[in-house]
């Protein structure tokens, strides 16, 4: 991790692939947060409700 | 938006199906799942320590640019000579950032006082020079030549540096009419090199010291420490902001804050900095307002992403009206 | 915080108010009863920490807010740990530099997911019915965590302080503050760093959690049974009751 880093360079854009990566990560982690089923909540049935 | 204070949590959630959530235990689980994602990440990745400059590792690396630095400061026309407010009043040209008659760095004036010439030589040399003759009447020519004479000096220097070689730990230039500044830039030189420069920089009246104003504003001034800065993409037009040495990410939420100065007009504004102050300040305020903002605060109304955060809630509200077989409310209408 | 809320909660509740001559009930007066009334009306325990939530907070996104508060936890501890011992000990240990990655990756997890927290708020709007004030507190918690990161920066005593104090000075120069706040002065922020801005930081966050747990979740974008004052909150009967 001491190496420097390789940038991408496209046109007046010049980010590190670092800095890249945890934006990306970023909008992956929020995209799979809104798709993905949330555990234990709404019960059609009420009966269903868990403590 | 309006009168709602008046309702309390309870009729807020009138008619709200209400399940069990377990705040704490949500809490608790997180700061452990978040525990091991930081030991694992420092174990695995670590973090930055690219060693500091020093003024000794600089006048040794760069002897050149650190004499030319040097002479520059002595001359008056270095960036720490020659910065204005904080630094100093005497300057108050092209450097000090204004938006026409706007001025607060002129303003607020100066509050970080410093004298290139006597701060950067002609002090370090004077404290240095009991033991050594040579250097005391050097600087004794220099102190009572007149200004003209001093500046004919310089300028003479200066251009002859344009021109210097280094060989082993000396800068050789061009004969030439220096007067005393060769005897003195060799001694600044040894001060750099021995790194007692780096301690008379910081010795003031106190014995502790945690203020590097002077000698960051001295490396500011040269180029070698630009130059690393250069190899590491941080300077301002590199997106510098947020890069960090090695293979880190940086202050990667300072994008926008650097984005503006990669682009026209910023670009090339000498007065950059104050403006893009302005616009960030100006858009931090209006993220702060976005809630009273028409039209801003309408975007997640009319960018569905909020059918996904409560589909399960819609699909709800849906079934129920079908079941009572009413006519459906929309679920749209705001 | 809330221990104290607890027992003010419990010294107001028996005597909210006291029988009066004539029978009828009066407040006890005075400036302390009075916010000890306001402190118990509008902070109850049962409400700062509900053991249910409404239905509709089901997502993983509702999620960002806690994990944000988990890396802050950890940045403040390692953070502590540094303190103690002294700001050179991480360069010259190997404990040490272990100790500084966990607070390296402490501040980025909690940048990173207070930003997905905040997308997250962005796209729920949740600043509608009366939260605007919770979504503001919310964005000086970024500002400040800005600066509370810039000051760290700048006293890691390493080539990257030395380049961001001198790359950053010219802008706060050209504000008239950098006199002020003098990026070169390594003992200023020093200090604004280790003692200030967590205090800062801290207030705010314990300011927003109040916020959010007084006023509630919002409710979804479009719900057509959101209460108003107008409605007095009624909804149509049977739908959804719990």
């Amino acid at each position: 991790m001491n190496s420097p880093a390789p940038f991408l360079h496209v046109g007046f854009i010049l980010i590190s692939l670092s800095n890249l990566f945890l934006i990306v990560f970023m909008l992956v982690l929020f995209a799979v947060a809104l798709i993905a089923p949330f555990p234990h909540r709404i019960r059609h049935d009420r009966s269903d409700r868990r403590d | 938006m309006r009168h709602h204070r008046q309702i309390s949590k309870k009729e807020y959630y009138r008619g709200v199906q209400m399940l069990p959530y377990d705040l704490i235990k949500e809490l608790a689980i997180a700061t452990g799942v978040m525990l091991v994602v930081v030991l694992v990440l420092a174990a695995v990745l670590s973090s930055p320590d690219e060693p500091s400059v020093t003024v000794q590792s600089w006048a040794k690396a760069a002897p050149l640019d650190y004499v030319t630095t040097a002479t520059a400061e002595l001359a008056g026309t270095a960036e720490s000579a020659a910065y204005g407010p904080p630094y100093d009043q005497h300057h108050q040209g092209d450097d000090v950032q204004a938006i026409g008659p706007f001025a607060p760095q002129i303003w607020f004036g100066v509050h970080v006082p410093i004298n290139a010439a006597t701060d950067y030589v002609l002090q370090p040399l004077s404290e240095s020079s009991p033991g050594d003759p040579q250097l005391a009447a050097a600087l004794t020519e220099y102190r009572s030549a007149s200004h003209a004479q001093q500046q004919s000096w310089l300028t003479a220097y200066t251009a002859a540096l344009g021109k210097a070689t280094v060989s082993g730990d000396t800068v050789n230039v061009p004969q030439g009419h220096y007067g005393p500044l060769p005897t003195m830039m060799d001694a600044m030189l040894e001060l750099g090199r021995s790194g007692a420069m780096d301690g008379l920089l910081l010795s003031g009246q106190h014995f502790y010291q945690t203020d590097y104003s002077l000698p960051l504003m001295f490396m500011a001034s040269g180029g070698y420490l630009a130059g690393l800065a250069h190899q590491y993409k941080m300077e301002g037009n590199q997106w510098g902001m947020m890069n960090e040495t090695g293979s880190y990410p940086g202050q990667a939420w300072l994008w926008l804050y650097t984005f503006w100065y990669q682009i026209p007009p910023f670009l090339t504004a000498t007065n950059a900095d104050l403006i893009v102050v302005i616009i960030m300040g100006v858009l931090s305020i209006v993220l702060m307002l976005l809630p009273l903002i028409p039209g801003l605060r309408d975007i997640p109304r009319w960018v569905p992403v909020h059918r996904l955060v409560w589909r399960n809630y819609y699909q709800e509200i849906a079934r129920v009206a079908a079941s009572r077989q009413g006519p459906a409310p929309s679920a749209t209408s705001g | 915080m809330t221990e104290q809320l607890a027992a003010r909660r419990d010294a107001a509740a028996p005597t909210p108010a006291a029988p009066d001559a004539a029978g009828g009930m009066v407040e006890e007066p005075g400036w302390t009863a009075a916010v000890r009334r306001n402190l118990a009306r509008r902070m109850p325990l049962t409400e700062l920490l509900p053991s249910t939530q409404p239905a509709y907070v089901g997502s993983w996104v509702y999620v960002f807010g806690v994990t944000t508060i988990a890396a802050l936890v950890w940045t403040i501890a390692s953070g502590t740990i540094l303190a103690f011992m002294g700001s050179a000990w991480w360069h010259t240990s190997a404990l040490g530099h272990f100790v500084n990655s966990v607070h390296f990756w402490g501040a980025q997890m909690f940048f990173l997911f207070m930003v997905l927290h905040l997308w997250g708020k962005f796209w729920m709007a949740s600043w509608r019915d009366g939260r605007a004030a919770t979504w503001a507190v919310g964005v000086v918690i970024f500002l400040a965590s800005i600066v509370t990161a810039f000051t760290g920066y700048l006293i890691q005593e390493n080539f990257d302080s030395q380049w961001i104090a001198v790359n950053a000075k010219d802008a706060i120069n050209a504000t008239g503050l950098g006199g002020f706040f003098n990026v070169l002065n390594f003992g200023q922020m020093y200090g604004i760093h280790v003692m200030l801005m967590p205090i800062v930081v801290t207030l705010l966050v314990v300011l927003h959690i109040l916020q959010v747990r007084t006023r509630g979740v919002v409710r979804p974008i479009g719900d057509p049974y959101t209460p108003t004052p107008e409605t007095g909150g009624d909804t149509p009967e049977g739908r959804l009751e719990a």
